[in-house]
């Protein structure tokens, strides 16, 4: 059975990389939409971003897209991805813009990786984090499989995922801080990097998501 | 430190053809950029990098076209520049699924563009790039801490900017990343223009690309060991077949350098 995907939509750049990826990793019908009906109907849901945070989430919040996330993880039997900006949102409170409230839904701060950035040993690193970067798993968990541990994925970010529960942390990235490269709880699994843009890896892990049951 | 350094292939596209040339055994149509791009993806490029040099507004179309077919199947980052005079240009290449957009002449001549781009659509996808030459020591250079100025229309036209200073002008502006481009060394093979690539690497924050000049795979190392490149662009060492980019990733990995393998 192919697995239908809604890629919820607020309006803030290109989602067709994300829907092309999931076509290209096996996903039968791929909507992007804000359509609360569309996105009740698909088996799985994934949650996107790019951009400024505050636009994000005053657009999020405009259309409505935090109430059917909400909706979404509620229901236990529907898988859904969250992907850089769309994991940033989804944590409470974010540095970006000078101060932003996320939703909320994980525990947790989106801090500035900082101007004269630098490795513990005191290599400078440029902002914003942008490239191939290792990815350590912290959980045995579906989407993993196949992959790697240590694996590179395509990350691009300035501002990075400081959960405050470890125990939700599902892989990490060392770039000057150890941040979350990925979280799962539950139905949701949430990545900073870009499986879209992670070739061969990147859509293996969205083929791991098509095929996932939303179970641990 | 774990962040790879970049190998980005660069093609020059004019009315969705790909121009000055590919020579890859097997290949059935060089001239088809979604068919190169996908040789690249498949070897294992980190990013793909298209210069539009179409002239006509027509021709623009046909690469908007190009850059839509190969967001389609090539799941790797996508950089387009050439001919990016606006917001709406900008977004016009975003939706048609490039991850970035480089502006060259149009920050020069409107520096408001980069930051008001940027803010709209995030600084990760906003390159500048920056075509500079060595000027004379009448120009106030010297042999110990040469100058260099950034120069427009494929290096014919001197602007009187300094390099350095534009960097870090346009790095506060709101850019992601800076594509420098020797106009001295372009098309040379004489290997990158270390002394302006370190200069800057040190000036900014951002990550620079290396570009002009590549001939061997020394030089790609070159860029990243001397010149502090965080990335390094060539186009002919790869479009002929000379080396492949799992070549040039394993040279680089030989002399110590991050490299996604």
């Amino acid at each position: 059975m192919s697995t239908s995907v809604a890629v919820i939509d607020y309006g803030m750049g290109n989602l067709h990389s994300v829907a092309s990826a999931l076509e290209c990793a096996g996903a039968g019908e791929v909507v992007v939409t804000h359509d609360p009906k569309a996105i009740a109907r698909a088996d799985h849901v994934v949650f996107p971003g790019v951009g400024a945070i505050r636009d994000c989430m005053t657009e999020i919040r405009r259309l409505g897209c935090d109430r059917l996330l909400v909706d979404a993880l509620a229901d236990g039997n529907k898988p859904v991805l969250a992907i850089c900006v769309g994991m940033q949102a989804l944590l409470s409170h974010s540095e970006e813009n000078g101060g932003v409230d996320t939703l909320g839904i994980i525990d947790g701060h989106v801090r500035f990786f900082g101007h004269e950035h630098r490795t513990t040993e005191g290599e400078r690193l440029k902002v914003p984090h942008m490239g191939w970067n290792h990815v350590d798993q912290a959980l045995d968990h579906p989407l993993w499989t196949g992959i790697p541990d240590h694996s590179r994925f395509y990350f691009v970010h300035s501002y990075w995922v400081d959960a405050a529960d470890s125990a939700l942390v599902a892989g990490t990235f060392d770039y000057g801080v150890t941040g979350a490269a990925a979280l799962a709880r539950d139905n949701l699994f949430a990545v900073q990097f870009h499986p879209e843009k992670s070739h061969d890896l990147g859509l293996r892990l969205l083929s791991n998501f098509l095929t996932w049951n939303g179970q641990c | 430190m774990a962040l790879a350094k970049r190998i980005i292939p660069c093609l020059d596209v004019d009315c969705g053809r790909v121009v000055k040339g590919v020579n890859f055994v097997g290949i059935r149509d060089a001239g088809d950029p979604v068919e190169i791009a996908r040789r690249y993806n498949e070897q294992g490029a980190d990013e793909i990098t298209f210069l539009d040099i179409t002239a006509s507004h027509e021709g623009r179309d046909t690469t908007v076209h190009t850059v839509e077919k190969i967001a389609r199947e090539v799941f790797i980052p996508l950089t387009v520049g050439g001919g990016i005079r606006s917001v709406d240009d900008i977004r016009t290449m975003l939706n048609a699924g490039a991850d970035k957009v480089s502006i060259n002449t149009a920050a020069i001549h409107n520096p408001d563009l980069v930051a008001q781009a940027s803010a709209r659509f995030g600084a990760q996808c906003i390159v500048v790039a920056m075509d500079v030459k060595r000027v004379s020591d009448a120009q106030g250079g010297d042999a110990d801490s040469p100058r260099y100025e950034l120069f427009t229309h494929g290096g014919r036209n001197p602007t009187g900017i300094e390099a350095v200073s534009w960097a870090k002008r346009m790095a506060t502006l709101g850019a992601g990343e800076i594509l420098l481009t020797s106009m001295d060394r372009d098309g040379t093979k004489d290997g990158f223009e270390l002394v302006i690539t370190r200069a800057i690497a040190d000036a900014v924050d951002i990550p620079i690309i290396a570009s002009g000049g590549v001939g061997t795979l020394q030089h790609l190392a070159d860029g990243v060991t001397k010149g502090g490149a965080d990335a390094v662009l060539a186009a002919s060492i790869f479009h002929f077949g000379e080396h492949t980019i799992p070549e040039a990733k394993a040279f680089m990995a030989a002399q110590g350098i991050e490299v996604r393998l």
